[in-house]
């Protein structure tokens, strides 16, 4: 199998995992699912950190750099903000009784 | 010491697990907490792991980045009013879709230098940075919508799918070009045409279709980080982005559902919010005559009623009435009423937000309940108090054909003995459609602010 085709092969069944996964998260909960889920695309910090990390030693060195910066910065404002908010939301609905 | 890829693919199996493990917590709110720690391990793990990545040899940049974004982030959220949320939510979105279009671009230039392009990538680099461009911009219209910079109107011009199938074919051009070149200036052309269409694809939306753009951009920006796991070949990103993706899908669905309308009519802009279609409605009802009550009249009844269900809406988040509520419910439940909250799965303007609210004002949840659970109650209650919903309790979704909102589930506070409906004015709902619950013989209305309308209402129930 070629690497794309093992890619897709992955995302297809993620995407049944994700929604199965979906359907049992209660009503109530669905806009800290949005914040979590929002913390969770953030993901793409993988992605930002390989290219902020990148040598710099091509000839755009220095500018991929400074892309990879911001996309790691609005990442990680994104990880910070979506987890610190789910966890505010949540322990409101925890701590009746 | 070089790892193997076999050692960080392992790591990224373990992150994902983590993941679905902490969206399967928020089944219920009694596993949400965990959940959310669960969440945020797997985010640990992955960053972690990538930070000793043989292909990160630089962390000055990498660093920055990471401590700036922490500082605003947890700023932004720890300062967040709940009312807030939506607009948060779509700035966090937009985000997402600008990291990833930086992504690709930062990642096409590192891969040229290197000689590492090959058709595949640039098709996957192209699809990468067309998501993220919509993400980003749809997201920041959104965002200027929920926070009342734009105007929520839908904005609807002539030409205006024309223009969107131009733009989109000529997108297609461009990356047949970017396919065959391997150009740089043709992918920054295509994300621009990608920036333009985010705009123009959200624009036309209303007020009243926000919680189904919310959940679309939701799902749009799970697409963008799966669409850059392509192009980083990392499965990590891929499995992540398709869980979120599909959730954001799910939410679409069930907020398109909810109100009866097909995702494409949402996509093709606008019910709606029509100033003009308002005013007349409003006209109609002073002619049409509807009934009045003073806050002592409604305190009476509801102190005498044995069950009460309250129906609340985006007004009640608009007048941040959620802990004047708490009041009413507590001293209701001190006099032995039944009170019962009913939520339709389209109030306010995200999906879940008034369970937010009601939940931040320490109203237990298990006396806050769906639509489906609670619709069969009605007929049974005495008192239905509707505080600033609109549309989601027009009867003339069931009945009236012509009606724009005809087929939209509602909840059925009609079939109570008593209806209350706390409005600020006689403005018709969102959707610009005129309210014939308000002709009902058994409901009246209270003007004024829901907030101060209920903590009247608080005080007299009190004084009785």
């Amino acid at each position: 199998m070629s690497p794309t085709l093992i890619a897709i092969y992955v995302f297809v069944l993620s995407c049944f995992v994700g929604y199965h996964v979906i359907w049992g998260v209660t009503p109530a909960l669905h806009t800290p699912l949005m914040a979590v889920t929002n913390a969770i695309s953030a993901i793409v910090v993988v992605g930002a950190i390989l290219v902020a990390g990148s040598g710099g030693d091509v000839s755009w060195g220095p500018w991929v750099q400074v892309i990879g910066f911001f996309a790691v910065f609005l990442a990680s404002i994104n990880i910070f903000g979506g987890f610190v908010v789910t966890n505010r939301m949540l322990a409101m609905f925890k701590k009746k009784k | 010491m070089e790892l193997s890829p076999d050692f960080f693919a392992s790591a990224y199996l373990i992150a994902t697990l983590f993941f679905i493990y902490g969206l399967k917590g928020l089944s219920s709110p009694k596993t949400a907490l965990r959940g959310n720690t669960s969440a945020m391990v797997g985010m640990a793990l992955a960053v972690l792991v990538t930070l000793i990545h043989p292909e990160v040899r630089n962390y000055t940049w990498v660093f920055a980045g990471l401590g700036a974004g922490a500082l605003v982030g947890t700023g932004l959220a720890l300062k967040i009013s709940m009312t807030a949320m939506p607009q948060l939510v779509a700035a966090l979105h937009s985000f997402v879709g600008l990291s990833a279009v930086l992504v690709a671009v930062g990642t096409f230039l590192e891969h040229q230098a290197a000689g590492v392009l090959n058709s595949v990538a640039i098709v996957e680099l192209a699809v990468g940075s067309v998501i993220g461009a919509i993400t980003f911009t749809g997201s920041l219209v959104a965002f200027g919508k929920l926070q009342e910079i734009l105007k929520s109107n839908p904005l609807i011009f002539k030409g205006q799918h024309l223009l969107n199938l131009f733009l989109g074919l000529s997108m297609i051009g461009l990356s047949i070009h970017f396919i065959l070149t391997n150009d740089f200036s043709s992918l920054l052309m295509i994300t621009g045409i990608a920036l333009l269409l985010g705009f123009l694809l959200v624009l036309p939306i209303g007020g009243a279709d926000m919680p189904v753009v919310v959940s679309m951009l939701n799902s749009y920006s799970g697409w963008a980080a799966s669409a850059t796991g392509f192009i980083l070949n990392n499965q990590l990103l891929i499995t992540t982005g398709a869980l979120v993706g599909s959730s954001g899908a799910i939410l679409s669905y069930i907020m398109c559902k909810a109100m009866n309308r097909s995702i494409l009519s949402v996509i093709f802009g606008g019910v709606g919010g029509d100033a003009a279609a308002g005013e007349s409605a409003s006209a109609k009802a002073a002619q049409k005559g509807v009934k009045s009550a003073s806050v002592e009249d409604a305190a009476f009844l509801l102190e005498n009623a044995s069950k009460v269900i309250i129906i609340p809406g985006y007004g009640l988040a608009v007048a941040q009435a959620q802990h004047a509520v708490k009041e009413l419910y507590e001293v209701l439940t001190e006099k032995g009423v039944e009170v019962k909250f009913a939520i339709h799965p389209v109030a306010g303007r995200m999906p879940g937000h008034m369970n937010v609210l009601l939940a931040e004002s320490d109203i237990p949840y298990d006396c806050v309940f769906e639509m489906e659970e609670v619709n069969s109650e009605f007929s049974a209650t005495d008192v239905g108090l509707v505080i600033g919903a609109n549309d989601v309790v027009n009867p003339a979704a069931k009945s009236d054909k012509t009606s724009p909102l005809y087929g939209m589930p509602i909840l059925d506070v009609y079939k109570s003995k008593q209806i209350f409906v706390s409005k600020r004015s006689m403005k018709a709902g969102y959707s610009g459609v005129d309210n014939a619950l308000f002709y009902y013989p058994n409901c009246s209305l209270i003007f004024g602010d829901a907030k101060s309308t209920c903590e009247s209402l608080v005080a007299a129930i009190r004084e009785a």
